[in-house]
């Protein structure tokens, strides 16, 4: 299905998520996370960027251990800065997949 | 799909201190809070061995009495078998980025998960408040985990 993000027709799937992480952009960032209800600081584009080096990089969207580790943020600051799941939320603001795996 | 899982609440119990008995309840209980569910763990008997500063770094693996294990039990016995399944572990789980307890519990902890031990536990181990890692919140009663865990699901593991 498609939605209008940031004024262009965008691919995603039925939870919200692109289904081409090309797709993204800052401006569609930005629309997606006022949907849920979060308005991006300087804390938040750390957490995005990282997971869209990541997500480049290993072909994988980071779990939340990969992202404390690696991005600066703790696992506190997540659930702070991204309430009601991180991960999941976190990934869709970054047009990357929905973390696959338990942990 | 799209279930709106954040009103949800669990309680999960943790009975036991090897570590296949101690992982599958930390798991879940991290999964939840990653749902933006509420969660509380309350640790009895040797599951109290995943919050106790000195057992904490050194759970293992049962390898006796442990027909999952798929060893002879007279295998099972021999000295070192015990390390040698937990090394195996430990390692299968590092590489599928699995946090090792310590870390694991505090980083559900952090999650913004309760983390309990039960007075009755502690009370017949003669253990204390300094027993414990810092960052459990509480020795609490059996009436005070119904009470806290009242109106969620309650897991028992």
């Amino acid at each position: 299905m498609t939605t209008t993000l940031a004024n262009k027709e965008i691919e995603v799937n039925e939870e919200g998520f692109l289904v081409n992480s090309e797709d993204w952009s800052k401006e569609i960032a930005v629309e997606i996370a006022k949907q849920e209800g979060i308005e991006l600081s300087d804390r938040h584009w750390l957490v995005i960027d990282f997971m869209r080096k990541d997500f480049q990089e290993t072909g994988k969207s980071p779990t939340i251990r990969r992202i404390t580790k690696n991005s600066g943020v703790d696992t506190k600051e997540m659930y702070k800065l991204f309430p009601g799941g991180p991960a999941k939320k976190a990934a869709k603001i970054a047009g990357v997949p929905k973390p696959v795996g338990c942990i | 799909m799209a279930v709106d899982l954040t009103k949800e609440k669990i309680s999960l119990i943790i009975s036991q201190g090897s570590l296949e008995g101690i992982y599958p309840g930390l798991i879940m209980a991290n999964g939840a809070r990653a749902e933006g569910m509420e969660v509380n763990l309350f640790f009895t008997f040797f599951g109290l061995d995943a919050i106790n500063k000195k057992t904490q770094e050194h759970i293992k693996v049962a390898t006796v009495g442990n027909p999952g294990m798929h060893i002879p039990t007279l295998v099972g016995i021999l000295p070192g078998m015990s390390g040698l399944a937990t090394h195996m572990m430990n390692k299968k789980m590092e590489e599928l980025d699995i946090p090792s307890i310590p870390e694991f519990v505090e980083m559900i902890h952090d999650t913004g998960a309760g983390i309990y031990a039960c007075q009755a536990t502690v009370d017949m181990f003669g253990l204390k408040k300094e027993s414990f890692v810092d960052y459990v919140d509480g020795i609490i009663t059996v009436g005070d985990f119904y009470e806290m865990a009242a109106g969620g699901h309650i897991v028992f593991t």
